[in-house]
């Protein structure tokens, strides 16, 4: 009896240091790819720098005693009449580009997440709604979003701000509106699914109010594919945003975002001055492309499906 | 099948009705058109003089009112900036979009089922791993960044194509077109490159899936034992089967075409009517903004309408669902 024991117990300690949670199972298939990886890296430094922009970027590109009309369109290396080198040059108004193109991704990202957060929560509270009452409630939903999908994003939008005119905030009203219909169907979908299961007939027959069910049973088991929606959504978002305001119907000239730095270099690219729409575009890529990526193995990994 | 056609029907009416409201009642209260009519020094008898021509004194469910009777006969309002009918300057505009569309699209298959078919026949070599890789750049790439690099590289950079306008045109059937001309065409490529970029990537997952999937069926291995070459294989027995997805998925894209079409025109400069409802909307040209958006719906409308119905002849249990429910 005691020999047993003890030769359970190192066992049983050696797998108490390596327990198997599912959210240590799922880091570890996450981490498997190299390439997700260093998107996932690459992504957290681009946060960091948007948090922090004030603190990280050489020049406050808002300051008009620092930024001099004297300075713009200096190519990549120049110096300012301060001594101050311009690692990427400036742009049309005199800016530092690497301080401006900081300061686009705040917003840029700022965008980009919050519309991707409301249109997330609005559209999976009204996916769970379709999908847990069914009936008229569902088939009406589902047709308003059958509709809304039919139409492009980006002529939805473009009518939107039509209508709303520029501003940060419009153009976060607009994407929210675009997107919603995305998530409601997805949660939609998995929540059909989950809803049939024991243990929401067993939440019903204990008799907790729906709105309990809804978002403390249903929502919890519908996750996964939404966090894969919400990436690439997100990813989407910041793509249509820059687009907008390239042209000109998204964010005002005094807030520019990474498309609207874009468009303002645009003006200068027929006489040669590449760097000021060159480099914004590459920072607006890296980013778009580190949040697919990251989407892509995100999917991978929370698909049940694909047995690894 | 009738019920399914007329239920859709009501609907498509009902969506365009609801948006003729919510874009005329959106526009209306955008920006002051009367500030961008009258000069400066107009006095106040002016003023009510070019308000009442464009009937702007009247309330707005008498406007909507009128818009929507004078909608139904094709007028949809005089431009603010041009003088002319709203209707009339898109349609102007039209074929040049419809050109860049179409050439897109042929792109889009021209490239990409070519490429698609290689890197699912190949999927383990390098240059088909270049082509997915570039495939999903495809998908992440901004239209409109791409489109000021291809002006870049190729235009001033190079020299080698014209970076903005049309070029000459030719009449066609009534029509003025691009494509038949050196000089139109050399206009026409960068343009539709970059609006057919992310086609060409859809196409290639596509045709890649397909391949993969049908290469392994019983019909390519019994081509292959009759003795058939290698190429007519492909060529025929292979590609037959996977251009039914393609070509769904084209028909229902076809759609964005035109709408993104709005991004490539501003780019390039192409006169087409995404450039000019650009335009509209910076100079708060009313009549033209409404009069685009509601042909756009209704085109949208008509090519849903037709795809929901194809669908249903081609899939029954689309239509049972649906009048069901």
């Amino acid at each position: 009896m005691n020999t047993i024991a003890e030769q359970v117990a190192p066992i049983a300690a050696a797998s108490e240091v390596k327990v198997e949670t599912p959210f240590r199972r799922f880091c570890t298939a996450f981490l498997d790819s190299k390439v997700a990886t260093t998107a996932l890296i690459v992504l957290g430094i681009l946060i960091f720098m948007a948090l922090f922009a004030p603190l990280i970027s050489p020049t406050n590109p808002y300051d008009l005693a620092v930024v001099s009309i004297l300075d713009s369109k200096m190519p990549p290396g120049t110096k300012s009449l301060d001594g101050v080198t311009f690692l990427l040059g400036t742009d049309g108004a005199g800016r530092d580009l690497v301080s401006a193109m900081i300061y686009g991704l705040r917003i840029s990202l700022g965008v980009g997440v919050m519309s991707g957060i409301f249109a997330m929560a609005i559209g999976a509270t009204v996916g769970l709604i379709a999908a847990y009452f069914g009936g008229r409630t569902e088939n009406i939903i589902m047709r308003i979003v059958d509709i809304q999908l039919s139409f492009p994003a980006i002529l939805v939008a473009l009518i939107l701000l039509a209508i709303l005119g520029k501003g940060v905030d419009k153009i976060t009203i607009a994407l929210i509106i675009v997107q919603w219909a995305y998530y409601a169907r997805t949660v939609r979908g998995s929540a059909l699914v989950e809803r049939n299961k024991e243990y929401i007939e067993a939440a019903t027959c204990l008799a907790i109010g729906h709105r309990r069910i809804l978002f403390r049973h249903l929502l919890p088991n519908c996750l996964p594919p939404l966090i894969v929606v919400g990436t690439i959504q997100t990813a989407h978002a910041i793509s249509l945003e820059a687009t907008l305001s390239f042209l000109g119907v998204g964010l005002p000239v005094s807030e520019p975002s990474l498309g609207l730095l874009i468009s303002n270099g645009f003006d200068y690219m027929l006489s040669g001055k590449y760097w000021i729409s060159f480099f914004p575009g590459i920072a607006l890529l890296i980013t778009i492309v580190s949040i697919n990526l990251v989407g892509d193995q995100l999917r991978d990994v929370l698909n049940p499906r694909l047995e690894r | 099948m009738t019920v399914f056609i007329i239920r859709r029907l009501v609907q498509s009416v009902l969506v365009v009705f609801v948006m003729s409201f919510l874009v005329f009642g959106g526009v209306n209260l955008v920006g002051d058109p009367v500030e961008m009519m009258v000069s400066d020094e107009a006095d106040q008898e002016e003023r009510e003089r070019v308000i009442r021509s464009m009937g702007l004194d009247k309330p707005w469910y008498v406007q909507y009112g009128l818009f929507v009777a004078n909608a139904a006969q094709g007028d949809l309002g005089k431009s603010f900036v041009y003088g002319e009918q709203a209707l009339g300057i898109i349609v102007q505009r039209m074929p040049a979009t419809f050109e860049l569309a179409l050439a897109a699209l042929l792109m889009a298959i021209v490239i990409g089922i070519p490429l698609g078919v290689y890197s699912g026949l190949n999927s383990e070599s390098r240059f088909s791993k270049v082509i997915m890789a570039g495939s999903i750049l495809g998908f992440s790439l901004p239209t409109f960044w791409v489109g000021l690099m291809f002006i870049m590289v190729f235009a001033v950079m190079l020299g080698w194509l014209p970076s903005t306008g049309r070029g000459e045109t030719v009449e066609l059937l009534g029509i003025n077109v691009s494509f038949l001309t050196t000089n139109g065409l050399s206009h026409l490529i960068l343009p539709a490159v970059n609006l057919a970029l992310f086609k060409i990537s859809l196409v290639i997952r596509l045709a890649r899936a397909g391949t993969r999937e049908i290469v392994h069926m019983d019909f390519i291995k019994f081509a292959r034992a009759k003795g058939l070459s290698t190429q007519r294989v492909i060529m025929v027995h292979l590609m037959k089967n996977i251009m039914i997805p393609v070509v769904t998925v084209l028909g229902l894209e076809f759609g964005g075409l035109i709408a993104f079409s709005v991004v490539t025109e501003t780019v390039f400069a192409w006169p087409g009517m995404g450039k000019l409802i650009i335009d509209s909307i910076q100079g708060l040209d009313r009549p033209v903004i409404v009069a685009y958006l509601m042909i756009i719906v209704l085109v949208f409308v008509v090519i849903n309408l037709v795809v929901d119905v194809l669908y249903s002849i081609l899939d029954p249990r689309v239509r049972i669902q649906d009048v069901k429910g």
